[in-house]
């Protein structure tokens, strides 16, 4: 029983990043109608930013910052030089962008920091707490998780900005007559799609330990956590992510063991696909025929 | 009387298709203008042709400066707010939000002041505030339409079609209000209609639009007089 309550917790954690990064894909998602498959790649590659401010000697969370503002500016650019020009292209250009994107940001990022793992530090007590339920990192990054989303809700709910960004994914048009700047609102989005990316990456960086391929697993669990919850839906993909990570640890602690876990994450799409395409919580799709 | 919107030679093309060739017409200061004429005439590309959203070539003059090839935001911020024809709604944000939006160019406090205003034209959209605005009526969704396009604090209204898919009491009351709106907040408007009778009836000038071209321009109050207009453009 205790062994049952560890894994639904560290479910928990794991499943917070995957919320992050499923919000992220959802973000990119609402504004293009494209899950950025380069998503996981770009929160490596500012993990490793994290890393080199770290061995700069800066404090872990003035770097955790630093990593963060640059991503920021790392996803506008990317947005204004690589997605601006293929806004208006067919749906398998933009595919290729984004593969292209993914390719080229792994082997930067291999090509930058080398392919040999590394460790990463985690802010929080190396510490079992609450009679060995919880290790100090899980409860940190849940917990930093938490206060990133709920941010990231506040911001879009309550304030201008937030509101035109919401405007300008829905509908770009009445929006630029509104006198909102679609084109920088993108990029915004685009910009903290890619700090949030920043934030998984930082978290999860201290147990899965730092390589180029560190998130490709884990934007497949997102994937899946943005799919169950609905792909148009930023709160159904945060819930989602935080299922998936409960069900990949139970299902890798006793169904399929854990060398099968990553099969689970196609299990989760394949049958959301199928039985329910929409999501626990995204708006249904009809077309006339 | 000066003229507040004049526009030389105006030409528009979606792509190859060539839809506007080279209109000439004006609205003038605190007027009304209607643009009339049949489905596929150019109407609602003239419309779009001001706020920069298709290529266009002429001349565009708004208040002594010239707008076109500009982007559409900053044609709106110079104060022409467009009412697009199938109303624009943003459907998944409440009508809150869609009136937030509509003031996003000016200080939130005076935003605020002014939906009362909004409110004093079309009380049901204060009934309706927190609710979703894609589950609003036709009628509904247009009185937002419109107040969004009021918000900007506009010098120029530019109207697509209002009465569209409404039923016959719900565009009376939209035009009572549109009166209104007119004396009260001092803004020029564009009309672009398919019914005639009720835009020559609001407007003062009045132009007729066939297949691009402006073929009969004149005082709205004289072309709803002439027989032989009426029965062979206007149909009534």
């Amino acid at each position: 029983m205790e062994g049952f309550i560890h894994q639904i917790i560290s479910g928990i954690a794991t499943g917070g990043i995957y919320a992050s990064v499923a919000l992220a894909l959802v973000m990119i998602y609402q504004a293009t109608h494209h899950v950025n498959f380069a998503q996981g790649e770009m929160a490596t590659f500012s993990t490793y930013i994290a890393l080199t401010l770290i061995n700069f000697g800066l404090p872990y969370w003035v770097a955790f910052v630093g990593s963060f503002a640059i991503s920021f500016v790392v996803g506008v650019i990317i947005e204004r030089l690589l997605m601006r020009p293929v806004a208006n292209a067919p749906v398998l250009t933009s595919v290729g962008v984004f593969v292209g994107l993914l390719l080229i940001v792994n082997s930067v990022t291999g090509w930058f920091f080398d392919y040999t793992i590394k460790q990463f530090p985690s802010p929080f007590p190396d510490k079992a707490l609450f009679g060995g339920f919880v290790s100090g990192h899980e409860l940190g990054s849940t917990a930093v998780t938490l206060v990133v989303l709920l941010s990231v809700y506040l911001f879009f709910r309550h304030t201008r900005l937030g509101l035109a960004m919401r405007a300008a994914a829905f509908n770009p048009v009445s929006s630029r007559l509104v006198g909102v700047r679609v084109g920088w609102m993108l990029a915004l989005g685009w910009g903290l799609a890619a700090a949030i990316g920043s934030v998984a990456g930082c978290m999860v960086a201290p147990v899965v330990f730092l390589d180029p391929n560190m998130m490709s697993g884990i934007l497949l669990y997102a994937f899946a956590g943005a799919l169950l919850g609905g792909i148009d839906s930023p709160l159904g993909a945060v819930l989602g992510g935080f299922m998936v990570g409960v069900i990949e640890n139970l299902g890798g602690a006793y169904v399929v063991g854990t060398e099968l876990k990553l099969t689970l994450a196609l299990v989760i799409i394949i049958t959301v696909l199928t039985l329910k395409p929409s999501g626990l919580m995204g708006r249904k799709v009809y077309s006339r025929v | 009387m000066t003229a507040l919107l004049e526009v030389k030679g105006l030409h528009a093309a979606y792509g190859e298709t060539k839809v506007l060739h080279g209109l000439d017409f004006a609205v003038q200061q605190g007027g009304v203008t209607a643009l009339l004429g049949a489905n596929g005439a150019g109407k609602t590309t003239t419309l779009r042709a001001l706020c920069g959203m298709v290529g266009t070539q002429g001349e565009i003059n708004l208040g002594g400066k010239r707008i076109e090839g500009m982007a559409t935001e900053d044609i709106v911020r110079l104060g022409v707010a467009h009412v697009p024809d199938g109303r624009g709604t943003f459907m998944e944000l409440t009508v809150e939000e869609n009136m937030r939006l509509g003031a996003y160019t000016r200080p939130a406090r005076e935003a605020t002041a002014d939906f009362e205003k909004m409110f004093g034209y079309f009380p049901r959209l204060k009934e309706r505030f927190r609710q979703q605005a894609g589950t609003l009526s036709g009628g509904e969704q247009q009185m937002l339409a419109i107040s969004r396009a009021l918000l900007l604090r506009p010098r120029l209204l530019l109207l697509d079609e209002p009465s569209f898919g409404l039923a016959p009491l719900i565009v009376r009351e939209i035009f009572d209000i549109m009166r209104r709106i007119r004396d009260e907040e001092g803004v020029s408007i564009l009309l672009v209609e398919q019914n005639a009778s009720l835009a020559l009836a609001f407007a003062e000038d009045a132009y007729l639009l066939e297949t691009g071209r402006i073929v009969i321009a004149g005082k709205a109050s004289d072309i709803s007089k002439d027989e032989g207009i009426r029965r062979s453009y206007l149909g009534y």
